[in-house]
């Protein structure tokens, strides 16, 4: 299929519709609009359901009811709108639901700004919502990956029974670049899925013997069902950790004096700070996570070489995944950590500057 | 010997957690003979709430799904858009819909969704132990209105059935109680149209059930039922404010 020029929230949509996504519930927020409005347009065109929420809260609950129903369902915000869904998400977390979640980051706190951000790292990684869980969380850094992980989302989200939640920004919502999607699944194929779930979804009953009961829910008043619940929850997260870890190398060599970690759009960025040291004889190498949760620690540690003087994180927010890398890196070299806030995005020649203090 | 009266089929055989007294195992049954008598135990599912009927996910034999308070609607609503051969309802408190949850049960009823609500009326926060409701009547003490309700300061109850009535796309709304047999088999009606038009997709309709918590309100439940009927009635009067199915617009 050609590539076609799109803006990461049209393409993440439509990749979503393709991936056999037939319901979306959302509310309007820049910078996430165009994806809502996306689904406006096309869901009707597949048979799919769309509806615009009387807010984030009865849309992640929208989300909630038809992941329940065992249906492949997704939700998108940005920030604000985001802390309004986590009780929600803590809800689908408990009760294990399949759904994903996109949140297109913007500045914060409070209103913030419409610029890109990535200072919900914390909110989307450490928690959020109340009590013990975890999202599966995915970083895009293009539109074309940010579209690939619609599929992989929805894929994640009903292999762990685990709310999924792909977290971008401003940045890859608004800018346009050449996509290429891939086939769209077939109605048998959609089909197929909506039968995935039935063995503990809410979905119409057989005629008694098989008659079932089931029961869609968080809500443990034994302390021991709880702690065996949330233990078993840890169990599952476990699984994931071991099989679902994701990054991306670049630049990685025995050479490497600094070792950099940025995720999502800052880590274009760096990319090209890193490009251009390599002309004048500096290598400097790049870990990138893309699932930020379960967080590729190991392979930050394997990547620090014996030439590796610091490691550097880059982010659009105050640090935050730095804590996750210094957890990472244990003590073993110094971390250093720069990054931009309040939607101002970092330019390749300050990493530069920042990068070249190193050597 | 012949057994005249028994749980029926759409009940499971689960002890209540309700108080002694306590109505909600009434209006439960009222659902369920209506589910039995539509044969659709099959192709039903019920939203539990937050508040003493929290555990109603247990007491139904159909699927059900637990929501956060308030929000039973929008996971109806979901629920039903996902499975739209299902037949869908909520069975919420007056804390639940008309304080936390107004805003889902207030569009979840402009959108016309295919759902049956089942608003449970009793003037006062059970669960949590007799708080005050939006549904509180003037100068009733409550543990958070230990002087009485005084409605020049937190406003006066509302009235969900008027104030759903006036939005255009519900179906059916009635408001019915439970203080006398004879109330029942009434409630039980509107119940089981409620029911009969989710089966038949005709839209959204929301039945209101005065009913009494002689825990919080700390009388007998006989009492409780006279107390209702001489405070609650003349504030919330019974009565259908729509049914689309028989003209009364």
């Amino acid at each position: 299929m050609a590539k076609i020029l799109m803006k990461g929230n049209e393409a993440v949509a439509e990749a979503a519709i393709r991936a056999g996504c037939r319901l979306y519930f959302a509310y309007p927020i820049t910078p996430q609009s165009e994806l809502i409005e996306y689904m406006a347009k096309m869901m009707p065109k597949v048979n799919g359901t769309f509806i615009q929420a009387e807010s984030e809260i009865a849309a992640i609950n929208m989300v909630y009811g038809a992941s329940g129903a065992g249906i492949r369902v997704m939700t998108s915000s940005s920030s604000p709108g985001i802390s309004l869904k986590q009780e929600g998400i803590s809800y689908i977390a408990g009760a294990e639901l399949p759904a994903v979640i996109v949140n297109v980051q913007r500045g914060g706190p409070g209103l913030g700004d419409i610029q890109p951000g990535q200072a919900d790292y914390y909110q989307a990684v450490k928690g959020g919502g109340h009590g013990d869980y975890h999202l599966i969380v995915l970083a895009p850094s293009s539109v074309q990956e940010f579209a690939d992980m619609a599929s992989d989302a929805l894929d994640l989200a009903d292999k762990y029974r685990n709310p999924v939640l792909i977290l971008a920004d401003g940045m890859l919502g608004q800018m346009m670049e050449p996509v290429e999607f891939k086939p769209a699944k077939t109605e048998e194929e959609i089909l197929k899925l909506r039968d995935q779930h039935t063995s503990w979804c809410i979905s119409p009953n057989q005629d008694a013997p098989n008659k079932h009961h089931h029961e869609i829910n968080s809500l443990e008043i034994d302390p021991l069902v709880l702690e065996k619940h949330v233990n078993d929850l840890y169990k599952k997260y476990a699984v994931v950790e071991q099989n679902e870890i994701k990054y991306e190398s670049y630049n990685i060599s025995d050479d490497n004096e600094v070792l950099c970690v940025s995720f999502g759009t800052a880590s274009r960025i760096v990319k090209s700070a890193i490009d251009d040291l390599k002309t004048k004889g500096k290598s400097v190498g790049l870990i990138r996570p893309i699932t930020l949760w379960p967080y590729p620690s190991k392979q930050i540690q394997d990547a620090i070489g014996k030439k590796v003087k610091k490691v550097y994180v880059f982010e659009l927010n105050t640090g935050q995944m730095l804590d996750d890398v210094k957890i990472a890196v244990c003590g073993k070299v110094p971390v250093d950590f720069w990054g931009k806030v309040g939607g101002i995005v970092f330019t390749p020649a300050e990493i530069e500057e920042k990068l070249e203090e190193c050597f | 010997m012949e057994v005249i009266a028994k749980r029926p089929q759409s009940l499971r055989n689960v002890p209540f957690t309700y108080c002694p007294g306590c109505l909600h195992g009434v209006a439960h049954r009222l659902i369920a003979e209506s589910i039995d008598e539509l044969g659709i135990l099959n192709t039903v599912t019920g939203i539990a709430p937050v508040g003493c009927s929290v555990f109603a996910y247990k007491f139904f034999d159909c699927d059900m799904a637990q929501a956060a308070h308030g929000r039973a609607p929008a996971v109806a609503t979901g629920i039903k858009r996902a499975r739209p051969n299902m037949q869908v309802f909520t069975y919420q408190g007056d804390g639940d819909l008309a304080a936390i949850g107004t805003a889902e049960i207030i569009h979840a009823a402009n959108r016309g969704e295919h759902i049956s609500v089942f608003f449970v009326n009793n003037a006062i926060y059970g669960m949590t132990g007799g708080q005050m409701a939006p549904t509180t009547l003037p100068n009733m003490k409550t543990s958070t209105s230990p002087y009485g309700r005084d409605v020049s300061d937190i406003g006066y109850p509302i009235r969900m059935s008027e104030l759903m009535a006036t939005l255009v796309a519900p179906y059916y709304i009635e408001r019915v109680s439970l203080l006398s047999p004879a109330e029942i088999i009434k409630a039980k009606k509107a119940v089981l149209k409620s029911m009969t038009y989710n089966k038949e997709e005709r839209g959204f309709s929301f039945v209101e059930i005065i009913s009494t918590c002689p825990t919080n309100w700390g009388t007998d439940p006989v009492k409780a039922r006279d107390w209702a009927r001489d405070n609650m009635l003349p504030f919330f009067k019974l009565g259908c404010f729509r049914d689309k199915g028989e003209g009364v617009e």
